[in-house]
């Protein structure tokens, strides 16, 4: 793609920082032009932008810089320190109401932003921590926007409430609230209606659910696409109705992010949760640490371990010792087949992508890659086999392998080359084990073209 | 570090509220507020353009023809380059005269875009829009992939009074525009409009779909005039480049609708595309209303365009 990421624009500039060595005053001058650049094209607020750079500026120039070892990584860990700092320190966790008691959330944004699918997933994360979420359609302006949560409710396996669309938000809030006590859920989660910052009116609507039940939480959800006017949008919904968490919405696609620092910035709330797709189970936490590395170009590892984990439903014994197989090189085509379960379980294998670091993998490039249909082919090259000759791949003899060919009604010299593939995803599983402790059954050499260049 | 972090932000809250209660006119301030064409002047016209997000690129260009513009005509006196800049922003941006001739042919209007930007909503309100103007009209649910997006859809071909062909959640979306297609010549429609699932340009697959779906309304009504319209929401930031680059990489683009301009944010990506992508904004939303579609003026445009952003961010 014709546009460079932020994290490759800073990643350029500073290995010409690390070529040179020493740093001037000058050097950092110059490249802080370049990181204010990257970031007013990652769409980071211009107020925001003018502010991070004249606090990294200050700590580079002078003694800092001039005390490390490397003055290029000192600048690299400064900027790093201070996208963390801008973003929050830690990881926030959600806040719950403490024993019995009932949670109240209210989702609030502009139109569009992805209230509703981000209700539904956030029910989906509760659910899975042992909670009774109650969910409650308050958008009774959109067309179908009361369908819509019924039909995520269902997939999630989570309870709607609603009254149509001829009741004030604030009476279907109570009435919902008491539905809620009653039928024993102890999280309700309001969606409302998609609204602009400065319609006065629906403002009031927020403000009056607000005076009339106490709300717990009350999470702004943003588009990591929003450009410059992220600041307006966030100090609106907060002086007004008051945030208490944000949610990135659409963080799967290739867009810069920038919001993310000038809403934070802005509003000093924690950002909890990260839309990382379509579907309902692609909500992550937020951690402010992995974001800042994933700016500088360090990716997501640990994001896209964790995201494996959780998704991959296999039982403990198996996976350790399927990792542990792996480190060796064993991996055999049990393995294989295993590992593509679990691919497909995972979903989305654009968004992992995106996580992976400096790899030049373009989720397209993957999607391309590891097509459907070549998978099935090569599932059924591997369900040809023998389990003798899947646990030993070392027994594939040509004449074993013609036989797999004419089973998977597949040409014999697609059996060589998979299987060749395969030998040499084995040399990079080897290399790569150390990647990560838990679960990521690998893709190396799934498809047909995939293995070669990807890690 | 918590001490940096309060200093950082306590900064950026006073800058901001400083902002609000000092809403000056815009763009105007930086152009009365220098005396002479210097380097600081020309730096925060810049900053005033990257504040309107059009983006570090286009702002360059147009900063340049400023310089230039500046150098040949003698200019000496900032508020003089007020004019120059705007105008040549409006001319950039003005619409050809032939921009709307669609509306009076037998034509196929293919609505794409990113999640939630808009897509629905502009189809209802340009189903009308055609209907009052005496078109026969015809709407295809293209979108099978969002909960409800069918439900939706219907309500808005209620609203304006046409006829849908409606999908089952999890059809192929293809096959739909197939349906919409005959049925449009079967019933001799004026204007088809088919409205898709929203999807990230990034991935892959799904733009292969709508390659489909492109491909079939030109095989199917090869006659047809074909309107591809990119939705894309005012408040996007550079990220709308991408999504136009990309969409455009599946349809030839013939124009763009910009929507949400009734918020604060006005749409200045537009301009970054027009002057990378050459596709015009054709209309924009102004708010949720079946009446709230507008044809593009490049003159408002612009003029919303530095007025409004300008006041929120007065520096100081
Ligand atoms: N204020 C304002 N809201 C708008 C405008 N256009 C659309 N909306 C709102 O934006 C939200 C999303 O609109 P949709 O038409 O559903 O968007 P879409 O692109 O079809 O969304 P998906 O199909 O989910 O991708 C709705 O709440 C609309 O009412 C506009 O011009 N101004
Ligand atoms: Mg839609």
């Amino acid at each position: 793609m014709a546009f460079e990421s932020l994290s490759d624009k800073l990643q350029n500039v500073f290995k010409n920082l690390r070529a040179k060595g020493r740093l001037t005053e000058e050097d950092v001058k110059v490249a802080l032009k370049e990181v204010k650049m990257a970031l007013l094209e990652a769409d980071v607020n211009f107020k925001v932008v003018k502010q991070f750079v004249k606090s990294v500026e200050e700590r580079a120039i002078g003694q800092d810089v001039m005390s490390g070892l490397n003055p290029g990584q000192m600048v690299v860990k400064i900027v790093h320190e201070e996208l963390i700092s801008l973003m929050g320190s830690d990881t926030t966790e959600m806040k719950l109401a403490p024993g019995q008691q009932t949670t109240v959330i209210m989702m609030a944004g502009l139109q569009g932003a992805g209230k509703t699918t981000t209700t539904a997933k956030i029910a989906g994360k509760l659910k899975q921590k042992s909670k009774k979420p109650l969910l409650v359609a308050c958008d009774i302006y959109r067309p179908a926007a009361i369908e819509q949560l019924h039909i995520n409710g269902e997939k999630q396996g989570v309870d709607v409430f609603s009254m149509g669309t001829g009741h004030k938000p604030v009476d279907i809030a109570k009435a919902a609230l008491e539905h809620a006590s009653k039928n024993g859920h102890n999280v309700v989660i309001l969606d409302t209606a998609g609204r602009l910052h400065i319609d006065e009116a629906m403002m009031a609507e927020l403000q009056e659910i607000k005076a009339c039940i106490t709300v717990h939480q009350t999470l702004l959800v943003v588009d990591a696409m929003t450009g410059q006017d992220a600041v307006n949008v966030a100090k609106e919904f907060n002086e007004k109705v008051g945030v208490d968490g944000i949610v990135l919405s659409k963080m799967d696609g290739d867009t810069r992010g920038g919001a993310a620092l000038s809403v934070k910035a802005v509003t000093g709330k924690p950002i909890l949760f990260v839309g990382m797709g379509e579907k309902l189970s692609d909500l992550e936490q937020f951690y402010p640490d992995r974001m800042a590395s994933r700016i500088l170009g360090m990716g997501d590892v640990l994001t896209l371990i964790e995201k494996a984990a959780e998704n991959i439903d296999i039982d403990e014994a198996k996976e350790k010792d399927m990792m542990s197989r792996m480190k060796k090189g064993k991996f055999d085509f049990e393995d294989y087949l295993e590992s593509m379960k679990q691919m497909r379980n995972m979903g989305g294998l654009g968004s992992i992508l995106g996580m992976l670091p400096g790899m030049g993998i373009k989720a397209a490039d993957l999607e391309n890659a590891i097509d459907e249909k070549q998978m099935k082919r090569t599932e059924a090259i591997v369900l040809s086999m023998t389990p003798a000759e899947r646990k030993n791949p070392k027994l594939l003899n040509p004449s074993r392998k013609h036989r797999i060919a004419k089973g998977a009604g597949v040409d014999i010299a697609v059996v060589n080359r998979f299987i060749k593939q395969f030998e040499q995803s084995q040399k990079m599983m080897k290399q790569f084990s150390g990647m990560g402790k838990r679960g990521f059954g690998g893709f190396p050499g799934m498809g047909g073209r995939g293995g070669r260049k990807y890690f | 570090m918590g001490e940096e972090k309060k200093g950082f932000f306590a900064r950026l809250k006073a800058g901001l509220a400083k902002t609000r209660n000092n809403i000056v006119h815009g763009i105007d301030q930086v152009f009365s507020g220098y005396s002479d064409i210097d380097n600081d002047f020309y730096e925060e016209l810049e900053e005033r353009l990257i504040m309107g997000d059009i983006g570090v690129n286009a702002t360059s260009e147009i900063m340049e023809r400023v310089r230039e513009s500046v150098k040949t005509l003698q200019i000496k006196v900032p508020w003089q380059c007020k004019k120059l800049l705007i105008n040549s922003i409006k001319e950039q941006m003005q619409v050809q005269e032939t921009a709307y001739d669609f509306e009076n042919k037998k034509s196929v209007i293919f609505v794409i875009g990113v999640n939630g930007v808009g897509k629905t909503t502009s189809v209802g309100k340009l189903a009308y829009n055609l209907k009052a103007s005496g078109r026969k009209v015809l709407i295809a649910a293209a979108d099978t992939y969002r909960a409800a997006a069918n439900d939706q859809l219907r309500e808005w071909a209620n609203r304006a009074g046409v006829d849908m062909i409606s999908s089952k959640e999890g059809t192929d979306p293809a096959s739909v525009v197939f349906d919409a297609v005959s049925a449009a010549k079967a019933r001799n429609v004026d204007v088809l409009i088919c409205d898709t699932a929203g999807r990230l340009h990034n991935r892959k697959n799904l733009m292969e779909e709508l390659k489909k779906m492109n491909r079939i309304i030109d095989r199917e009504f090869p006659d047809a005039h074909r309107e591809n319209l990119i939705v894309l929401d005012g408040t996007t930031g550079q990220n709308a480049l991408v999504q136009a680059k990309e969409f455009g990489s599946v349809t030839d683009l013939t124009g763009i609708i910009l929507t949400k301009l009734d918020g604060t944010a006005k749409g200045g990506i537009a301009v970054a595309i027009q002057s990378e992508l050459k596709v015009p904004v054709k209309y924009i939303g102004v708010g949720e209303g079946i009446e709230d579609l507008q044809k593009f003026d490049s003159n408002a445009f612009v003029n919303a365009l530095f007025e409004v952003q300008d006041g929120e961010f007065e520096e100081d």
